[in-house]
This record gives C-alpha cells, structure tokens and sequence, in this order.
C-alpha cells in the first residue's frame, strides 16, 4: 500500500509505503507494485485513539453496537476506542470485556479496546475482578465505573492499590453524588432562572482533589476523565507539578459549547440535546480547558461518545438521557476549538488525540509517531473542507450530536488500520 | 405579544399593561348574570395537566368557557402519560384534535418549550417544574394594581422557598417589567446560586425589609425542604422568615399581603394575618380566571 | 411645495356643523321618546362613548332632564375580530341601574356597513333586556351589508366605498371636524 502526497502533521508532502502494516519508508516520488492512494495534501496524522467511547453493546444495541460504533470511530478517524464499561452485563468480569475485544477484532474497523468496570455491575460496593480482566484476552488497563463515580474513599483508594499490579489506571468519573442528585445542568446563572437543578463544579473538583491525594498517597495512576471546570484544570495542573501520576481528558463538545444553549439555541430551550454529564458549562470553563490542554495539564481529548436512540432525546428535559455521539466530528471540533485559534499546532492535536490517549491506556501498536518502522495507523484529514454537520450520514446508529447544522471545519479522508484502510474518501470501506 | 406564554419574559411592557387592561374590562364579565362571551367561538383550548392542580385546572377552564370556547380537559396524572418520552406522543395527539391553545402543567421545568416546539398552537404554560408560572404573576399583579393603582416604583418583598419557586421567578420577570422594585427574602439555602444577577434585590432579614414594603408575597415552604437540611425546622423557619402578628404590626399601613396558595397557616403565614382585610388571598383566586381570559383572548381572539 | 398626501382629504363637517346635528338629534330624541323618560345613551367606544356623553348634555340643555349615559364595548362580539391581531377592549360602563326595560340609544359615530350595530345588539343582549333599541349616528356613509338603519342621523353622506370618513371629536383629537378621505 502506498499513500502518496501526504504531509506528515502539517509538514512537506511526502509518499508513505506500507508493508505488512508497518510503515516501510517514507519519501518523495515512492513506487510501488501494489495499491495506491492519492492524499491530495491531505495532513497525516497518527491513528487517533479515543480514551472514551460508550458502544452500548452488550444490551443497548438499539442505541449502537460495536460494528456501528466502530464504523463511526474509523469515520472520525479513529483506530482504537477504548470501551466504557457501562454495558448490559457491566463490563466487569473477563468474559464480557473478551467478547467486546472480540467483537471489533472481528469486524476489523478499528481496534476496540474494553475499559473494566472498577466495581462489580458499577454499584461501588465491591471491586470487580480487576487481575482477572488484566489477565484476560482483552488485556484491560483502564478500569472506570464512567455514568458513576467511585465515591467511596476506601474502595477508590484501594482501587488504585490494586491496579499497580498490572500498570493499570482507574478513570474517574469525577462527581460527588449528594451534591448532584437529581442535578440536570451546570448550576450557574443560566440553570438558575430555568429552574433546573444545578450539578455544581465543585462536585466535581472536590472528587478530583480527593483522588490526586489518594494517588499521591498510595502512589498510583490516577486517570481524570472528562474534565469539565475551570477549578478542575487548577486541581489537575497542581497535582502534576507536584509530580504526581495523574492524567486528565477533555470532551470535544466542552472546548466548544457552554450552557447557554440549553437556555437559547436554534433547536429551542430545553432541548436535551445539549444534556450531558458532566454538563456544558461556561465560557470561562472552556476558556480554561482549552488552554490547559495546549499547555498540557489535560493530557488527552476523549469524545465520551454516548449514544441515545430519538425516544430518550426527544422528551422534556429531566426525563432526558445525558450524553452526546462525538465520534464522527471529534478531530473536526478540535480543530475548531483548538487548531483554528492557534492553541495547538498538528503535532499538538497528535500528542492529544493519538499518542497520549495511547500512553494512557497503555495500548501496543496504537499511538506511535509516523515513522518507518511503526504500525501503519493513519489518518488522513483535510482541515480546509467546511460543511454544516449532517448526522444522517453518520455511520452511529444514533444521531443525538449537539452539531447538526453547524458549520465545522475539516474532514476525515481515510483512515487506515494497520496499512488498511477502513475508510478511504470519507467513506467506510 | 407572542404566540406563546411560556416565560413572563416573553412579556414587554405593553403587552403586560394590555393584559391587565384587558383583565380589567373583562373582569365585569363576572359580575353579570351572563358570564359568557361568544368571542372564542369554535377554538378550542385543552387543558394538558401532567401534575394535580385542580385549582389552576379549573381557572383556565371557567377562563376558555367564560370566551365561549371548547375545552378538552386532559389529565395525565396517573395514567401511562407519566414517562417522559411519551410527551410528544401526548402533543402529536392535541395536534389532530386541532387544538389552538394547549394549557400545560408539567413537573419538568421547560416542557412547555417541548411542547411549543410539536405543536402549532399556542402554549400557555400553567406552571412547570420550578422554572415558571406566568399567569400567577400576572394575577398577582393584577390583584396589587387593584389594590394599589399602578405597580411603578412600588416595593414588592417576595419571601420563601425562591429556589424551588416558579411563581417567584415569573414574579421577579414580570414585577420588573412593570417597574416595581422587588425583594427576595430566603434563608440563603432556599435561593438560587446565580441570584444575584436577577433584576431584584436579596436579604436574608426578613424585618429589615418589612417597613419597606408595600407588597409583601408569602411563598409556600414545602415541609420536606427540612428534610433535605434547607432549614433545621420548621419552628426555626417559621420564625426567621414567618409573616406572624408581630411582623404584619410593623408593615406599613397600605401594604398588603399575598399568597399563591395553597397556604401552610401557622408555618410561613399566622392565620390571622392570611384572613386579614389587607390580605389578598381570596381576589387572587377570583381574579385568576380573569386574568386567564385575558391571556386566551389576546392568544387566540384575533387571527391565529 | 404642495403637500399631496393631505390633499384627498377634504371636511364634509365643521364644528358648528357637528354642533347643530347633535343639538337636532336631542331634539328629535326628546320628541320621539316623548321626553326621553327611561333613555339610555350608548355610546360605541371611542367616539360614540363621546357623542353621547354631549348628545345628554344637550338634551339636559333643551328640557333640563338628566339622561343617563354609558358606553358599550363591542369588541369581543364583532365579526371580524379573526382578521388582525386581537385588539384592545375598550370600556363598558352602565350606568348602575343596568338596561332592563329602558329605552337604549346606541350612539355611534359612522354608521357604515352596520356590522358594528349589529355585535352592539348582541352585546346588549347579553347585558339585559331593554324595552327598546334605537340608533343614533352623527354619519350615515350607507354601503349597509346588514338590515340595520339608524333613527337619528346627523348627515347622510354619499361616498364610494373606496373612501374613508374620519370622525375628529375636540375631547380626543383636539378639534370637530368630519372628513371624506378619498
């Protein structure tokens, strides 16, 4: 496979020759015998990979299975997922994480690796079999209750014992409960006059500020997921001058929206479009999350790809299902947030979208700069394209984004796993 | 005016003066011995009621009535219409009824934009969730420019549970497009983080306020807000923030009372106060159904 | 420079013109209720509210009997309420007694298609029962589309439809003048 006239993180155009999925040489004016590709200038990018996704399968397989979460992940140029435990079963035992695993070697879009659930079915009672879904064939790193937090001190702490065994990492999903119960949007000005109940930042950043201490103490990796305050990036940042092991993620859709679209937006107030856990928050919350990941205090972006069929969208707000599909639009909202204001280079969105989530969740073969000699994981993306988001062509089986009829930039060429190519002119191979 | 009351804030000035001017008129309706105008002929209004409101309920409905319109009562409460996702089912229906107006009382703040949003008539909203009660404030200000002639400059105290308010939001909305000057008075649990960017001022002395009133608005303080450590008890409450003899002594002579109902004597409100001849309380009721032809002949007596 | 806009419109009635139809209308009323024993002047808001307010000053002038006088809003009756926004009520006010078994004088200013006449009676109806109805306009423009007449007139003014009279009243609009728009 030869992919001509590409340029490398933004750089000179160059051809790239992949062999056995491995890039073999990289050059100008390279020959090969086999299958050609024209990048047409398009920006190379390492595969990325997504720290985040809910693929809903086992037991939600009306809102995406892990064939169609795993077309939409290669449509957003994704090579890897990492699959949240939230399922039905919870992904918290060996046998459930290896039948995901399994699932999307099978269907061969782009590599699905399974989160463990941290306790057994997410109920923070009891830890799950942690060394059991280490061991296993899916070889599970990550371990989150995500949709909950591991609010009790003990069992979060001794979770990040645990972990050590294998270099494993608890992601947190950072939200105190009793300050949050009921809670349906950012609690601010805007929840305030729309009379819905406020999930606080400092529920958040108090859970977090916990966990930096517990990893600190106990000397363990402490994983942030979906970073949504401007407190939180104080915490983090903090944490890691202290030289602690902790890493933190950011969603697209809170680099770029805030919750004055629940109150005013062009699909109505309310409209549980924009519900999401953690919420949308304020403009200087994004001001701050944007900045702390172009200085590197937030380590990765993570879609927290959530899909919810129309039924458990089109309600009254409360009775809404939280969470957004970011998948297919992930690089594009980077883009805008990040690339197009000048905070992150190509190289930068490399670092954040592929090689750190990689790092991260410990994942061979994902995440490796382009260079001869690595796995031929590539993305192919063209930053000038502009287009109002569409979700019908989506390849989610749901369509709940935040974005239909924005205008964003870029788009997604082709992606290749492993010198293969899954999508190839926007379109699923 | 809009073509929905969703919000007091979708009310301008003149719209707001309208409604109570054209309440004023219509107010006469009730005191003949035919209490019927032919002006909504062949609309037809439906009450959607998600919560029990039998008082709120039974206003709109003498309202629709009163302007000769039909009126479809549907009440949700209890049957399958109590999950969520069938809301839009509930508004595709009223959509084949041919319904103008859709008068709607949800638990959920915001339905009523839901609903705005599946329907093509208008959509009154009857109080949703803790967000909003539009026509309450308008009844309320009704009632205070009975009392006290134009609402310019006066010095509304609303005291209670303004967290979980509807009636003190569309209150706040309203009271300051007429030009009063309101103050919220709560225990500082029982009021929104972000109040302070609300067109009001806050205390949390309810007696520093009380001279300075000439309304004074008593809400409803639900008892298992103690439950949740809103308030210790309601003994407590009850004194910091009650409307008791004493307190109701040291307000000035004019200034009333009110109260949305339903009341909890004894609690925010000493019976005798509730029943005093500078209480409110009962017009407010009569003048709910007034104020709601109002809104139903401005929504849908001309072209729609 | 000529100012065209204003110039279709010419004043078919001056003040003193006015002021000698209402004071014949009293006259006439006076007569044919033989005394104007248990009248009720009616006025259609807003400038038949004021023509008849002035009609029972001038029959108080001309026999010293106090007339009562009120107005009638006939908004929420009118038939085409559907075709604009809604509009603003405009006031009812009767005097305390009510119109049971009285001799009610509508007062309006133009009677014209009679419409306006027509929701009158219904909105009438639904305040009592008096023992008779009149109708008292200071213009009659004709183009009735309903069996409506008047029983006092002040002047019969041909016009073409496409026309419009504009009644000036000194309460309202700070002079009395009657004008034909073309």
């Amino acid at each position: 496979m030869l992919i001509r006239n590409v340029r490398i993180l933004g750089g000179d155009p160059v051809d790239i020759l992949v062999r056995d999925g491995i890039i073999a040489e990289i050059g100008t004016g390279l020959e090969s015998a086999g299958q050609a590709v024209d990048g047409g200038g398009a920006i190379a990018l390492p595969g990325l990979v997504d720290l985040h996704t809910h693929l809903r399968e086992p037991g939600r397989e009306d809102a995406e299975t892990v064939l169609s979460g795993t077309q939409a992940a290669a449509r957003g140029g994704y090579t890897a997922v990492h699959a949240m435990a939230n399922t039905s079963p919870v992904a918290d035992t060996a046998g459930v994480v290896e039948q995901v695993w399994r699932l999307g070697r099978e269907y061969g879009h782009c590599d699905v690796q399974p989160v463990g659930a941290v306790t057994v079915g997410l109920e923070g009672r009891q830890l799950a079999e942690l060394g059991a879904m280490a061991d296993s064939a899916a070889r599970v790193r990550v371990f989150s209750d995500d949709g909950r937090c591991v609010d009790d001190a003990v069992l979060m702490r001794r979770a990040l014992e645990y972990v050590k065994a294998f270099d494993g990492v608890v992601a947190q999903h950072a939200q105190e409960p009793r300050l949050t119960q009921g809670a349906q949007m950012n609690e601010g000005v805007v929840s305030g006059r729309l009379g819905l109940a406020g999930w606080p930042a400092v529920a958040e950043e108090a859970i977090i500020a916990r966990d930096c201490l517990l990893a600190a103490h106990v000397g363990s990796r402490l994983h942030v997921c979906h970073v949504s305050t401007a407190g939180s990036v104080e915490i983090i940042r903090w944490a890691k001058s202290k030289g602690w092991n902790v890493t933190a993620e950011v969603t697209p859709h809170h680099l770029l929206l805030t919750d004055e679209l629940v109150e005013e937006s062009p699909v109505g107030a309310y409209n549980p479009i924009y519900k999401v856990n953690p919420p949308l928050r304020t403009h200087e919350d994004v001001a701050a999350l944007r900045e702390a990941l172009a200085d590197g205090t937030i380590d990765a972006v993570a879609t927290d790809h959530a899909p919810h069929p129309v039924e458990d969208k089109e309600t009254e707000w409360s009775a809404a299902a939280m969470g957004m599909i970011g998948l297919e639009t992930a690089l594009s909202v980077v883009q805008e947030a990040m690339v197009d204001t000048g905070l992150l280079d190509w190289a930068g969105v490399a670092e954040r979208m592929s090689l750190a989530p990689a790092r991260i969740g410990r994942l061979p073969g994902h995440g490796q700069p382009l260079q001869v000699g690595a796995p031929a994981n590539i993305t192919l993306y063209d930053p000038d394209h502009r287009a109002e988001v569409d979700p019908s062509g989506f390849a989610s089986k749901s369509r709940n984004t935040p974005y239909t009829g924005m205008t964003l930039p870029g788009r997604v060429v082709a992606t290749f796993l492993r010198g293969r190519p899954t999508v190839l002119e926007g379109k699923l191979v | 005016m809009n073509k929905h009351l969703i919000s007091a804030a979708d009310l301008s000035k003149d719209d707001a003066l309208l409604i109570l001017d054209t309440a004023e008129e219509l107010g006469k309706v009730s005191e003949r011995s035919i209490k019927k105008l032919p002006t909504l002929r062949g609309r037809t209004v439906v009450n959607l009621f998600f919560e029990d409101s039998t008082r709120t309920r039974i206003s709109f409905e003498a309202a629709a009535k009163r302007l000769s319109a039909d009126v479809i009562n549907f009440s949700a409460k209890g049957s399958s219409v109590s999950k969520g996702e069938s809301l839009k089912d509930t508004a595709l229906t009223l959509e084949a009824m041919g319904a103008d107006a859709v008068v709607i009382r949800h638990s959920a703040s915001g339905a009523p934009y839901r609903l705005a949003t599946w329907v093509r008539g208008s959509v009154v909203n009857a109080g949703d969730g803790t967000h909003e009660h539009p026509t309450q404030a308008l009844l309320d200000a009704f009632s205070m420019r009975r009392r006290l002639g134009s609402l310019e400059g006066r010095r509304v105290t609303i005291v209670g549970d303004v967290l979980h308010s509807r009636v003190a939001r569309s209150n706040v909305l309203l009271l300051n497009t007429l030009g009063a000057e309101v103050t919220l008075v709560a225990p500082p649990t029982l009021l929104p983080v972000a109040v302070d960017t609300w067109p009001c001022q806050v205390s949390y002395d309810l007696d520093a306020v009380l001279p300075k009133s000439d309304v004074v608005m008593m809400l409803r303080v639900q008892k298992e807000r103690m439950n949740a450590a809103y308030f210790p008890s309601e003994r407590e409450y009850s004194r910091r923030y009650g409307l008791d003899r004493d307190r109701f002594a040291r307000m000035p002579e004019e200034a009333i009372v009110m109260h949305p109902g339903p009341m909890n004597r004894g609690m925010e409100i000493a019976a005798e106060v509730a029943d005093s001849p500078r209480s409110t309380i009962v017009e407010q009721v009569a003048n709910g159904v007034t104020i709601r032809m109002a809104v139903l002949y401005l929504l849908l007596g001309g072209e729609i | 420079m000529v100012n065209f806009v204003m110039s279709d419109s010419r004043a078919v009635l001056e003040g003193p013109d006015i002021h000698r139809a209402l004071t014949r209308i009293a006259h006439e009323i006076l007569e044919r209720t033989k005394g104007a024993r248990d009248v009720i002047l009616l006025g259609i808001p807003t400038r038949g509210a004021t023509l008849a307010k002035r009609l029972g000053e001038r029959i108080a002038q001309v026999e010293d009997v106090k007339v009562a006088s009120g107005s009638l809003d006939v908004t929420m009756y009118r038939d085409d309420l559907r075709s604009g926004p809604a509009r603003a009520l405009g006031r009812t006010e009767l005097p305390a007694d009510g119109v049971d078994d009285k001799l009610v004088v509508l007062v309006d200013d133009v009677l014209y298609s009679g419409r306006t006449i027509r929701a009158a009676l219904d909105a009438l109806n639904d305040l009592g029962r008096p023992r008779a109805v009149q109708l008292a306009v200071l213009v009659d423009r004709g183009h009735r589309e309903l069996p409506i007449r008047a029983d006092y007139v002040g002047k019969n003014l041909p016009t073409a439809k496409s026309e419009k009279v504009k009644v000036l009243l000194t309460e309202i609009d700070g002079r009395d003048a009657v004008e034909l728009i073309k």
